[in-house]
């Protein structure tokens, strides 16, 4: 019973950090809770028996994804910044 | 419902709020991660579906596991053609014919 | 209009996924059982873990296609980065600021340690979680670190010593396969001989870990070549 609301907490959690990642206004805030998210998919790799899974979703899928994201949003200020002047 | 089905269930809306993100999002780096938690959503099935019958299943695994890290690279390709975008117009979205895309603004 | 076209949307989406909640629910009971089938074969895969089993030998094929697949976006990435990193090359080396020094005092700590745990995951893939693709990500995320401390500088497109690193384990994995389809007649593609296959394996994954960390850190590396020039910009 417990472990059913674990999981019921879990996938709450995953589809609200999904959700917000997609609606949030900023974006910023939205490739942080995209990392957030990645950490709540290793978690559900881990309930559905998927080590493995959960170690590269760890990596890759909320380290080097999110490293290349925020990158991304980074290079995209400063042009914005570049455009202002 | 039982508890195999939680996390299929779990990709297949995710799928759904990737799709809808996916067209209705204007910003590329958006769209790159509405497209990140398309494929997340279908590992979720794919994987979720596989032990059913009660024993994780590896082949789905493993296949999984090679989906995981082709999407890296596909976002890193994805990121490079934003990239490429930005260079050339100073703005990370498709030209849509008949709107002024000056929404970039409130974005940041 | 645009409010219709996005409630259109909107309503196709949430009208689909109901489809595909129905459809789950209603599935029969799966009447293939891979788990069993991989379980049955494992003692002749070489390997204990089953997924690094599936990886490597009985879905084999499907590893190196991936690999290729990596190999050719991180060649489509160099030739949208080609003509940008060329204006942007700096000579001059950039001015460190105060705080970095702590970050490169702990990069100086966490890589070594990352490439330890990169070669501990490599060899734990024979019996248990773990294998050539997650050491390569960590590989990968220690070069993250190791730009992000400002330790490493890529410029323009890799040179011959790195093209072969990239290459490598592609290359090693191809030429297993062609001799195992040279030697053995009635053999399928990539099977292993029997005595071998632990070993074959343990030193496929070997290349695969380094070229393909070398891959994911040129990928970030490349997307990330011109943080400097926007630092002077600034």
């Amino acid at each position: 019973m417990s472990v059913l609301a674990l999981d019921l907490l879990l996938v709450t959690a995953l589809l609200w950090s999904g959700l917000q990642s997609l609606v949030s206004r900023n974006l910023f805030r939205s490739i942080v809770l995209f990392i957030v998210f990645g950490l709540f998919m290793a978690l559900a790799w881990v309930r559905l028996d998927a080590p493995d899974l959960a170690l590269t979703e760890t990596i890759i899928g909320a380290g080097i994804t999110g490293a290349l994201l925020l990158n991304g949003v980074g290079q995209w200020h400063a042009k914005q910044r570049n455009k202002l002047k | 419902m039982s508890t195999a089905l939680l996390f299929p269930l779990t990709g297949a809306a995710l799928f759904v709020m990737g799709v809808a993100g996916l067209l209705l999002q204007p910003h590329l780096l958006r769209k790159i991660i509405a497209f990140n938690i398309m494929g997340s959503g279908i590992f979720l099935i794919l994987v979720g579906l596989g032990q059913r019958g009660g024993s994780p299943d590896p082949v789905s695994q493993a296949m999984v596991l090679t989906g995981i890290v082709v999407s890296v690279a596909a976002t890193g390709l994805a990121l490079a053609l934003a990239r490429r975008l930005l260079d050339l117009t100073g703005k990370m979205q498709l030209p849509v014919p008949g709107e002024d895309a000056a929404r970039d603004g409130p974005d940041a | 209009m645009r409010q219709l076209a996005v409630t259109f949307i909107i309503i196709l989406c949430i009208a689909f996924g109901l489809l595909l909640f129905l459809v789950m629910l209603d599935l029969p009971a799966p009447h293939v059982h891979l788990a069993v089938q991989v379980n049955e074969k494992l003692a002749e895969s070489g390997v204990i873990h089953p997924v690094t089993a599936v990886l490597l030998n009985f879905r084999g094929y499907d590893t190196l296609l991936e690999v290729v697949v990596l190999f050719v976006a991180l060649t489509a990435m160099l030739t949208q980065a080609k003509g940008r990193n060329l204006q942007h090359i700096t000579t001059k080396p950039c001015s460190v600021p105060m705080q970095i020094e702590v970050l490169q005092w702990l990069t100086r700590v966490v890589v070594p340690l990352a490439i330890m745990v990169a070669g501990y995951l490599l060899w734990a893939g024979a019996y248990r979680a773990g294998g050539a693709f997650q050491a390569a990500a960590v590989l990968a995320a220690a070069s993250v670190l190791l730009r992000l401390a400002s330790m490493l500088h890529t410029t323009g497109l890799p040179g011959p010593a790195s093209r072969i690193g990239l290459l490598a384990g592609l290359l090693f994995f191809f030429a297993v396969a062609a001799a195992g389809t040279i030697t053995r007649q009635q053999g399928s593609l990539l099977q292993y001989p029997d005595d071998w296959a632990g070993l074959l394996i343990l030193f496929i994954e070997a290349g695969l870990t380094f070229s393909l960390g070398l891959i994911l850190a040129r990928t970030f590396l490349t997307l990330a070549d011109d943080d400097d020039t926007r630092g002077t910009e600034r």
